[in-house]
C-alpha cells in the first residue's frame, strides 16, 4: 500500500498484494482492474462479493486476498457491507473493538449485479451515505454464464442472447450514482493504471458511498485473443467509448479528454462481438449511429 | 423483576431489549412492524445501546443482519410472511455462513390469495434452511424463547441463526402479563456475545462464504451445519434448564399437557395450542382421556423425546396450521418420521385447518378427538382431513355470487 501521493507510473505500488493463480481467464480486464485497484486499496479491507465471474477469486481452501472476503449472493453485496460497516462502528463505539482493528468494506460486483439485480440494494446504501467502496467491473454481460446480454451490454453488441446484436443502449451507471449525490464516483481502465491508481487514491480519503467502475475488457466474452486485452482497453478510451472521469464535490470532471478520437471503427472491428457489422455485409449505418453517439457525448462535453 | 401487560410483538422486542443487542437491521411488514417502531424508539431515546438500520428490503435485512454476526455484532431482526419468503435466498445463505443471530417471525398465511392473517406455512417453509425453529404459544414465550434462542445459537457448538416464531395477530397483538427479568441477572444467563476468531477484523484476516468446487467440501460444510443443528437439542435442553433454575419458567423442547395418562392427544404448535388446552380440560372433564403434546422446538426436530411424549398413546391428532400443496400438513410428516419404525408409537391422524385466521373451535377439537379414536380403533389411518364447516362454504358461495352479479355479462370464459 503505497502512502505516497501519486503522480507519475514510477509512483505505482512496485509491491503486488493480490495473489496470482485465480480461476480468471487468461486476459481478464476485470481482474487487471482489481489487481491495480488492490495494490493502493491494501488488505485492511473486506470483499463483499455478489454473485459473477469474481466469486470464484475465493475457492475453498485458497483465496488472493490478504484481507477479509464475504459472498453474499447477486442482489445484497452493498447490504452485506452495511452489515459489517454498521456492526464495527457499533462495537467500536461501545468500546468492544479497537480502532486499529477496523476494515474498509469493498463491495466487488459484476455489471450483471450492478446494473440490474443489485441496484435497489446499492441505491438504498448509497441513500443512507454508507461508507463503502463499490467496485463494479463491466464485461458488459452475463459473463460468468456465457456472456448473455444485460443492462450493461452495448449497442450492436452480439451476445448469447441477442444473437444478431443488441438493440438497445447501455444503462448509465455512473450518471445513475451521481443522480444519488454519492461522495465519489469514478470511472477506470485497468490499461490506463496511472488514472486508476489516482482515482483509487482518491477515493480511500474520502468517506462515503463511493463508485468504481471498471470497463472490464473479456476475451471470452467479446472474443479476441488474450493477448489483446490492453489494447483493447486503451482503444476504448481513445474512441471516446469508454470517457474516464470522476465526480467529486459535486461535479463530474473528465480526466482524459481523448483528442484526436480515434473511430469507433477500430474498436468494433477487433472484436468478435461486432464482426456482424462488418460482415458478411457492412453495416455502416449501424456504425454510423455509434460513431454518432460519441461525437455527441464529447460534443456536450465541450 | 417486573411485570407487564404486552403484547407477543412488545414481548419480541423486549427480548432483544434484555439480550442487549448491538445491531437490528429492519424493514416493517404486518403484523411484525410494532417489533421494528418500539425498538427504533428504543434506540432512538438512548433506552438501547443499539444501532437500527432500515434496509430497503427483507433479502437486504437478512444479508446485513448475517454480515453484522459475521462481524462479531450481537443481531436482531424481526419479519413475517412475504417478507421471509422475499428473503429466503438469504435465510438459506446466512445459516451456512454459522452466524448466530436471532430473527423473531409474526407467522401470516403466504399469497396467493394475499391476506394479512396468521398460519405457519411461511415459517415451516423456512424448516430446511438451518435456521433452529423455536415455536411460542404465549407472549411470555416469546420474549423468554428469544433469550434461549441466543444462548443455543451462539454457543460454540451450534453456531447457526434462529428464528423465534409467533403467531400473527393472535399472539403478535394480544396483550398478556409478561414477567421482565432483572438485566443482570439476563446478563449472567447470556453473556456478551464472542465471535472467537471468526469475525473480520484487521489482524487476523477472515475469508467466508467462499465458494467450494465439487460435491465432497459442499457436502462436508452442509453436514458440518447439520450436526451443528442436531447437537442443538442438548444445547437446548441445557439452556432450558439453566433459564428454569434462573427464572423460575420451564419451558422444554416438548410440551406435554395432561398427557401423561392420555389415549389421544392432540398435536400442534404456537398459539392454537392454548385453544385445543381449552378443549382438553372440557374433554378431561367429560371423562375422555386426552392431552396435549406440543413441540416448543421445531429446528432441531426434537423426535426422541416426542417419541417418548407419545409411546404408549392410542392416536395422536396432528393439527397442521399450514398447507404442502398436493401433501397435506408438514407436522404430520414430519411425526410420521420420528415415529415410523419404532414399538408402541400412536397412529397419526393428521388434519388440516386454521389457515389464513381461520379459527379452529372448541367443537371441532370435540369431533377431532373422536375422529382420532375411531381412527384408531379400525385401524387404518385416514388421510389428511381439510378442516372446513357447511357455514364458511356458505359464506363463500354467498360471495361467489355477489362478484358474478356485480359483473354482469360476463360469461363462463373469465
Amino acid at each position: 500500500m503505497s502512502e505516497a501521493v501519486i503522480r507519475s507510473m514510477k509512483d505505482l505500488p512496485s509491491t503486488h498484494l493480490l495473489g496470482t493463480g485465480t480461476a480468471m481467464c487468461a486476459g481478464c480486464g476485470g481482474l487487471q482492474a482489481v489487481h491495480e485497484i488492490y495494490d493502493v486499496l491494501g488488505g485492511r479491507t473486506v470483499f463483499v462479493n455478489a454473485a459473477g465471474c469474481m466469486t470464484l477469486l475465493a475457492t475453498y481452501p485458497f483465496t488472493p486476498f490478504r484481507g477479509g472476503w464475504l459472498y453474499t449472493s447477486m442482489a445484497s453485496a452493498a447490504a452485506g457491507a452495511q452489515g459489517i460497516r454498521d456492526a464495527l462502528d457499533v462495537l467500536m463505539a461501545k468500546g468492544r473493538l479497537p480502532i486499529e482493528e477496523d476494515l474498509t468494506a469493498v463491495v466487488l460486483a459484476g455489471d450483471g449485479s450492478s446494473y440490474g439485480m443489485g441496484l435497489s440494494a446499492t441505491s438504498a446504501a448509497i441513500e443512507r451515505g454508507l461508507d463503502f467502496l463499490y467496485v463494479c467491473y463491466d464485461n458488459e454481460g452475463y459473463g460468468n454464464t456465457g456472456q448473455q446480454a444485460s443492462g450493461a451490454t452495448p449497442l450492436g453488441a452480439r451476445t448469447a442472447t441477442t444473437p444478431r446484436g443488441q438493440r438497445l443502449r447501455k444503462k448509465d451507471l455512473f450518471d445513475i450514482w451521481v443522480a444519488h449525490r454519492p461522495a465519489y464516483a469514478a470511472t477506470v481502465i485497468g490499461a490506463e493504471p496511472l488514472d486508476l491508481a489516482k482515482k483509487i487514491e482518491r477515493a480511500r480519503s474520502i468517506r462515503g458511498p463511493r463508485l468504481i467502475l471498471a470497463l472490464a475488457p473479456c476475451p471470452t466474452g467479446w472474443e479476441f485473443e488474450p493477448e489483446h486485452a490492453v489494447e483493447i482497453g486503451r482503444l476504448a478510451v481513445q474512441t471516446g467509448l469508454f470517457p474516464l472521469k470522476e465526480y467529486v464535490d459535486g461535479k463530474v470532471v473528465h480526466t482524459r479528454i481523448p483528442r484526436p478520437r480515434v473511430p469507433v471503427v477500430d474498436y468494433l472491428a477487433a472484436q468478435g462481438r461486432f464482426r456482424h457489422l462488418f460482415e458478411p455485409v457492412r453495416d455502416d449505418a449501424l456504425i454510423g449511429e455509434i460513431q454518432a453517439e460519441v461525437d455527441a457525448y464529447w460534443r456536450a462535453v465541450g | 423483576m417486573s411485570r407487564r401487560l404486552l403484547t407477543g410483538n412488545g414481548a419480541a422486542a423486549w427480548g432483544a431489549r434484555l439480550a442487549e443487542v448491538d445491531y437490528v437491521p429492519a424493514f416493517p411488514i404486518t403484523p411484525q412492524t410494532e417489533i421494528v417502531e418500539t425498538l427504533a424508539r428504543w434506540c432512538d431515546a438512548g433506552e438501547m445501546a443499539a444501532r437500527l438500520t432500515m434496509l430497503e428490503s427483507e433479502h437486504s435485512m437478512v444479508t446485513a443482519a448475517g454480515a453484522a454476526a459475521a462481524a462479531g455484532a450481537r443481531v436482531f431482526t424481526a419479519t413475517s410472511s412475504q417478507g421471509l419468503q422475499y428473503a429466503m435466498e438469504m435465510i438459506f445463505t446466512v445459516a451456512g455462513w454459522r452466524v448466530p443471530f436471532v430473527m423473531v417471525n409474526v407467522s401470516r398465511a403466504l399469497a396467493s390469495p394475499i391476506t394479512l392473517e396468521p398460519d405457519h406455512t411461511d415459517v415451516l417453509s423456512a424448516r430446511d434452511a438451518g435456521f433452529l425453529q423455536i415455536h411460542c404459544a404465549t407472549c411470555q414465550e416469546v420474549m423468554d424463547g428469544v433469550l434461549i434462542a441466543y444462548r443455543v445459537a451462539e454457543d460454540a457448538r451450534v453456531r447457526l441463526p434462529a428464528i423465534v416464531n409467533e403467531d400473527g395477530f393472535y399472539l403478535s397483538f394480544t396483550r398478556e402479563p409478561v414477567e421482565l427479568p432483572d438485566p443482570g441477572a439476563v446478563r449472567r444467563f447470556l453473556p456478551a456475545f464472542d465471535p472467537g476468531s471468526a469475525a473480520f477484523r484487521a489482524s487476523h484476516p477472515a475469508s467466508r462464504a467462499v465458494a467450494v468446487l465439487g460435491g465432497a467440501p459442499y457436502s462436508y460444510f452442509r453436514y458440518e451445519a447439520h450436526l451443528a443443528a442436531r447437537a442443538a437439542l442438548a444445547v437446548y435442553d441445557e439452556a432450558a434448564t439453566a433459564f428454569a433454575a434462573a427464572f423460575g419458567r420451564s419451558w422444554p423442547a416438548v410440551e406435554r399437557y395432561r398427557s401423561d395418562d392420555a389415549e389421544v392427544v392432540f398435536f400442534m404448535i404456537g398459539a392454537f395450542a392454548t385453544k385445543a388446552k381449552d378443549a382438553v380440560d372440557r374433554l378431561r372433564e367429560a371423562g375422555e382421556r386426552v392431552g396435549l403434546v406440543r413441540p416448543r422446538l421445531l429446528r432441531p426436530w426434537p423426535d426422541a423425546a416426542l417419541r417418548e411424549a407419545l409411546a404408549g398413546k392410542r392416536a395422536v391428532a396432528v393439527i397442521d396450521q399450514n398447507l404442502s400443496m398436493g401433501m397435506g400438513g408438514v407436522l404430520a410428516a414430519e411425526l410420521a418420521s420420528a415415529l415410523h419404525g419404532h414399538a408402541g408409537m400412536p397412529m397419526i391422524v393428521p388434519f388440516v385447518g386454521a389457515l389464513g385466521g381461520r379459527d379452529i373451535a372448541a367443537e371441532e377439537f370435540f369431533e377431532i378427538a373422536r375422529a382420532a379414536r375411531a381412527a384408531a380403533a379400525a385401524g387404518v389411518a385416514p388421510g389428511p382431513r381439510l378442516l372446513y364447516t357447511a357455514d364458511e362454504l356458505r359464506e363463500v358461495r354467498k360471495l361467489q355470487a355477489i362478484a358474478h352479479a356485480e359483473r354482469p355479462g360476463a360469461g363462463g370464459t373469465r
